[in-house]
């Protein structure tokens, strides 16, 4: 195993280039280590070092979050606390304390595990990744960013530098996560929900081979705006939109319902309040 | 397998350390088999159980889940660095049975002490919920911290 | 009194067998078969590998026979023709270097023609699955009290009911882990995380061909134990023992998380039959039960685990009529073993649960059904034992109904459950109860040993080989002798179980550490008193200042002496069992409980919280209100996560499911605080007037909760764990929030 500790990006993009694994936090990476030999075999470029990704800042149009921001990061802040109450939903669902201290919001990006939690959350939020290659910076829509199951559009060269969040006024967030249990506990039915003068965002997790948006569900809460649209509507466009599995934690028959049960009842709050 | 070791410097309850580490070594290997410090257990090497809390620069952290070279230059802390005398509310509360989850706990708990601001957000058994204890049924644990938060509040 | 060893364990002081300083050892590691049930044809080792580093172990090596020494002698140590499960031990090795053996394991292939498996152990089995005597049954056993055939044709109602209860792994935190070396007197030893230094001991005197003194074990701070460390460490000790005794060196064995869960023994699941005849105002008339246990590959403890499931089957109830029947099959499932409970939560689970639905039918409430059936003094139990002493059932049951204001409670959930969306809240009711000690004769086989020691330096030293593992036996055990002699707890001390050292007190299991094994304390500390109030020339057996006195006279006089005072385990007069009937007393005393549940359901997600438990029992008398507090607490929170989360998902008859992540336990946030009450009852014939705490409180939190989900849904659930997926399929779609 090589490790490279770089302490400037364009050191890092180098070494990604040549195939070292990016380490962030470490809370995929690591899990199970001892066990998983053959990745003790790859070469890893710790991130760690690297100032330049570190922080979470405003300007008039985002929030930006570098990529080494954590999930505690976040919770800790209380601008983020006030303005996007959203991303602190989602982020205290993650694991917990240990894993929140390490975990970050752009690992669990390049990750692409469909349960993934912070991903939902950024997705609905309209979040732009922010790469970096040795050709130079683009910016991808999250909701571009997958292209398969844990596949994604990021380059042999890339890295993700920062996630752009959008600041707008928003009428109505939501964030569900059904696990197994109430903390420490990888997603089998969760969406994130939101709604401003761009229209309704519908992401779900576990719910598919990637989160992904749910261009029907959106487009019948759309239509139906203020009032939230007939539950035979809901439940046809969410089939549309997902395909939801049976695996080793949950059964497709199970995520399908309660997906359908959640929604509703998570969009009865928005027409309840005033 | 390449054997080619590492130069890490960082400080270590309280103290500067420099070693040589493996590249794949996790802190929790470092800690227990190379430094001799064995209060962090492995519990399961998978960030679920917690019984390899640490501190690392002031925060709870899974040291199964840190690999060694990324605390270069940085704060690590151990159950060996806690005073006993704080640990008396979770003696008396009945926090440790068979103790194999109990450092972590511990860990977890000093953790929640030094930052009971949390406490207005966040409940205990929520800031624990990362730390699985299959004794004590938690109430010993979350008595203990009660009681040693209640302590702390009353000396300062 | 605080734990003893609390602060060292706290501190992390405590030295658990993988945290011991070693040099110059090997790591060893165990390849499996990976394949369920075949013939061995051959074993492949990859030669991309330079073998001649590593230590290798097969059969061939065993001095002894390959054997694991236990109830009945079928399991191999290491497969040498056949394998009966996935998991089965074939080869062993070991290497300095941990990541390389890691790596080795995987480049050894054993080559199996695969015969055909059994997984299902009530599906109709063909010839060619047939593996053990004729039916591929390990234990069938029969309880008959009266006529329950006649008795249920004449009853004015019959309800009948199945029920069943999934594996689930003990999930210690101290993953297993053995360390073993041969001394300079050439006496093969092991020290490691057990609980039962001399189950292993046999074990290895079995695999070495060896005597006792040939042989040594010593136990380790042990980090969990549950029953998962009571019959498998004598598995690994005897794998590190045949690498160290072929290498010549020190071997360490730690299982990683994913190996113990996969390899180690589970929960026997279980399906239980109820057909029972009531009156109309709810009195038993007639029990009749069916159980089948899943034993897995091998005997192991099935047998005795199934011998308890049945005695508990009728559960805390007077009936004239019972008849139970039950099956501990094989599977070529990983074995499955001891588990707190040791088969009456499985029965208990489906009593409890049975009970609710003959109220239901009966249209009484759970509670008065039960009270009019509760044991009451003098009645007797389906084997025919009179109840003599412990506190009131239904007192107990009153108790907790009390402290959980059930009524009330109950009357504003109505209301919720009217008024809310989607919340449905729900309680539930459990009565039952827990022999302590060993099952019928078994006390009087194990014929335990004891000793105290009376030494010069004014020390008193309890000699047993009673372990820690959380548990608190360090703690009451000093306590009894303590109090036995009337003297300060500091003067005594608990020796570390070493089978060079202390006598064999039996395992420690079923309950009986503090009651049974803490009686001989006393028993032996009367001898030894004895013989000191003797050696000073006195006219009785010292106690408190006098015995203090008499120690420090004598053992001034006698440096480096020690009075040795020994006890060995004599039944009380009243208990007579009849192993042939399977009638009598089948435990010297029971231990009770009733435990009302309450849970709030999320119709939306199908989630089960529970929000409030109420756990109230008779355990004699309590010996340490915390360390008690904590068996309860403890056992409670595991049962919950039985009840309701852990999952052994099976594949091929192993978990599939073998890590953290996946097998879900309870965190802290997931359980409320559990109230916990004694009502006590000093029983005479145990130590310090305690009974069995540490299964009880595993019994009664499963049933009451599915009780309690029963009554917040209107649903019928008969299923452990009822987790959200399983619970969708009994509520109708037509009740979607
Ligand atoms: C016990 C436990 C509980 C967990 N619970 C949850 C949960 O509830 N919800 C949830 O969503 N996740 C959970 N996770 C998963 C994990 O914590 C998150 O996905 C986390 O956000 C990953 O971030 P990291 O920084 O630790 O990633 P790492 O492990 O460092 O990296 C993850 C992947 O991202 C890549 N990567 C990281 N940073 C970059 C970058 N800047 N550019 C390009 N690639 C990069 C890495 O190469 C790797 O492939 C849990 C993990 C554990 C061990
Ligand atoms: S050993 Fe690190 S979390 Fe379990
Ligand atoms: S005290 Fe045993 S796991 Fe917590």
């Amino acid at each position: 195993m090589k490790v490279a500790c770089p302490t400037t990006l364009a050191e890092a993009i180098s070494h990604k280039a040549l195939g070292f694994t990016p380490v962030a936090g470490a809370t995929d990476l690591w899990a199970h280590w001892p066990v998983r030999t053959a990745n003790h075999d790859l070469s890893y470029v710790d991130l760690s070092g690297l100032h330049e990704l570190r922080g979470i800042a405003w300007s008039a149009e985002h929030l930006t979050l570098g990529a080494l921001t954590t999930y505690w990061d976040t919770m800790q802040d209380s601008r983020v606390n006030a303005e996007f109450p959203l991303l602190i939903a989602a982020a205290r669902y993650v694991g917990a304390i240990q894993i929140q201290s390490r975990g970050t919001w752009a690992g669990n990006i390049a990750n692409g595990s469909p349960a993934a939690d912070g991903v939902p959350a950024l997705m609905a939020l309209d979040a732009r990744v922010r790469l970096v290659g040795s050709n130079g910076e683009r910016t991808v829509p999250l909701d571009r960013f997958y292209t398969g199951y844990r596949a994604t559009v990021m380059g042999v060269d890339e890295l993700i530098t920062a996630i752009l969040v959008p600041r707008r006024t928003y009428s109505f967030t939501a964030f569900e996560k059904v696990g197994p249990r109430r903390a420490q506990a990888i997603t089998k039915v969760g969406f994130a929900v939101a709604h401003s003068a761009d229209g309704w965002r519908v992401v779900a997790n576990s719910m598919a081979a990637t989160v992904r948006r749910c261009p029907s569900l959106e487009a019948i809460l759309n239509a139906s705006h203020p009032n939230p649209p007939a539950e035979p509507d809901l439940r046809a466009a969410a089939s549309k939109d997902l395909a939801p599995i049976s695996d080793i934690r949950s059964t497709a028959e199970y995520r399908t319902e309660v997906f359908a049960r959640l929604l509703r009842s998570t969009l009865a709050t928005m027409t309840a309040r005033p | 397998m390449s054997h080619d070791t590492m130069h890490i410097a960082f400080t270590l309850n309280g103290k500067a350390v420099e070693i040589d580490v493996l590249p794949h070594e996790r802190l929790l290997d470092t800690l227990r088999y190379t430094l001799g410090l064995t209060g962090a257990k492995e519990g399961c090497g998978e960030g679920e159980c917690g019984a390899c809390t640490v501190h690392l620069d002031g925060l709870p952290v899974n040291s199964c889940l840190v690999p060694t070279f990324q605390v270069r230059g940085r704060d690590v802390r151990t159950v060996e660095h806690l005073s006993p005398a704080l640990l008396a509310p979770l003696h008396e509360c009945g926090a440790t049975q068979c103790g194999a989850c109990t450092p972590g706990v511990v860990m977890a708990a000093a953790w929640i002490r030094d930052n009971s601001h949390l406490l207005s957000r966040f409940s205990i058994r929520e800031l624990m919920a990362g730390n699985l204890c299959r004794c004590t049924g938690y109430d010993g644990i979350v008595h203990g911290v009660e009681r040693l938060v209640a302590s702390e509040q009353g000396a300062a | 009194m605080l734990r003893l060893e609390g602060l060292s364990k706290l501190t992390g002081a405590e030295r658990y067998a993988d945290d011991m300083p070693l040099c110059d050892f090997l790591w060893g590691m165990t390849v499996r078969s990976q394949s369920p049930r075949g013939r061995i044809v051959d074993i492949r080792f990859d030669p991309s590998v330079d073998w001649s580093q590593f230590t290798i172990v097969t059969h061939r090596d065993i001095p002894g026979c390959n054997e694991v020494y236990l109830i009945e002698k079928d399991q191999p140590i290491l497969a040498a023709t056949h394998t009966r499960h996935i998991h089965e031990a074939v080869v062993l090795l070991a290497h300095p270097d941990r990541q390389a053996l890691r790596r080795a394991v995987g480049k050894v292939k054993v080559i199996v023609d695969e015969l055909p498996p059994v997984f299902d152990p009530r599906a109709p089995l063909a010839p060619e699955q047939l593996q053990h005597g004729t039916e591929n049954v390990f234990k069938a056993l029969e309880i008959r009290k009266g006529d329950a055939a006649a008795a249920l044709t004449a009853a004015p109602v019959v309800v009948e009911g199945e029920y069943a209860t999934g594996a689930q792994e003990h999930v210690y935190i101290e993953p297993n882990a053995m360390i073993a070396w041969t001394d300079e007197a050439g006496v093969i030893c092991v020290r490691g995380s057990l609980q039962c230094p001399y189950y292993v001991l046999n074990a290895l005197k079995h695999a070495f061909a060896r005597e006792a003194d040939g042989v040594r074990v010593i136990q380790t701070p042990t980090g969990g134990g549950f029953g998962g460390k009571e019959d498998y460490p004598s598995i690994i000790a005897v794998h590190a023992a045949l690498l160290a005794h072929k290498s010549g060196k020190q071997v360490k064995i730690i299982y990683d998380r994913d190996e113990d869960m996969a390899a180690t023994t589970k929960r026997h699941p279980s399906i239980v039959r109820h057909r029972t005849g009531v009156t109309k105002d709810g009195l038993l008339l007639a029990q009749d039960i069916d159980i089948i246990m899943d034993g897995g590959a091998y005997v192991t403890l099935s047998p005795v685990v199934l011998s308890r499931g049945l005695i508990h089957a009728a559960g805390p109830y007077s009936c004239a009529n019972v008849h139970v029947r039950g099956r501990a099959v094989l599977t070529n499932c990983i074995p499955h073993g001891a588990f707190r409970g040791f088969g009456a939560p499985q029965t208990h689970f489906a009593n409890e649960r049975h009970m609710d639905r003959i109220a239901a039918h009966l249209g009484m409430s759970p509670v008065e059904l039960r009270r009019r059936n509760l044991l009451k003094k003098g009645q007797t139990t389906s084997t025919g034992q009179v109840i003599r002493d412990g506190v009131d059932r239904c007192e107990l049951l009153d108790a907790a109904l009390d402290a959980a204001r059930y009524d009330a409670r109950r009357q504003r959930h109505a209301e919720f459950n009217r008024a809310h969306p989607y919340l449905r809240r729900g309680m539930g009711v459990a009565t039952f109860h827990h022999g302590a000690g060993f099952t019928g004769s078994g006390e009087d086989y194990l014929a335990s040993k004891l000793a105290v020691a009376a030494r010069s330096d004014g020390r008193v030293e309890v000699r047993s080989a009673s372990t820690e593992m959380g548990q608190g036996t360090l703690t009451v055990f000093t306590t009894i002798a303590a109090e036995a002699l009337d003297i300060p707890a500091d003067r005594v001390v608990v020796a570390n179980p070493d089978t060079h050292l202390v006598p064999n007190s039996g395992p420690t299991v079923a309950s009986r550490t503090a009651m049974v094994v803490g009686h001989l304390i006393e028993r032996a500390c009367d001898d030894m008193a004895g013989q000191l109030g003797a050696a000073r020339g006195l006219s009785s057996a010292p106690r408190g200042g006098a015995f203090l006195a008499a120690l420090d006279a004598w053992g001034r006089e006698n440096p480096g002496r020690e009075l040795v005072g020994r006890a060995q385990y004599k039944k009380p007069e009243y208990v007579q069992w009849y192993d042939k009937t399977y009638q009598g007393d089948a435990y010297a005393t029971f231990s009770w409980g009733a435990y009302v549940a309450e849970v709030e359901v999320d119709l939306r997600t199908f989630s089960t919280r529970v929000t409030d438990f109420v756990a109230v029992q008779d355990i004699g008398r309590v010996l340490n209100d915390t360390l008690a507090a904590g068996q309860v607490t403890g056992g409670v929170v595991q049962a919950i996560g039985w009840a309701l989360m852990e999952e052994c998902v099976w594949e091929r008859g192993a978990m599939k499911n073998n890590q953290l992540t996946n097998y879900i336990i309870p965190t802290s946030f997931d359980v409320p605080e559990i109230n916990v009450k004694f009502i006590q009852s000093p029983y005479a014939h145990g130590g310090g007037g305690a009974k069995g705490v540490g299964e009880l409180p595993m019994d009664g939190p499963g049933p009451a909760i599915l009780n309690a989900v029963a009554d917040a849904t209107g649903a019928d659930p008969c299923e452990l764990p009822l987790t959200p997926e399983r619970l969708m399929r009994l509520i109708p779609s037509g009740d979607a929030p």
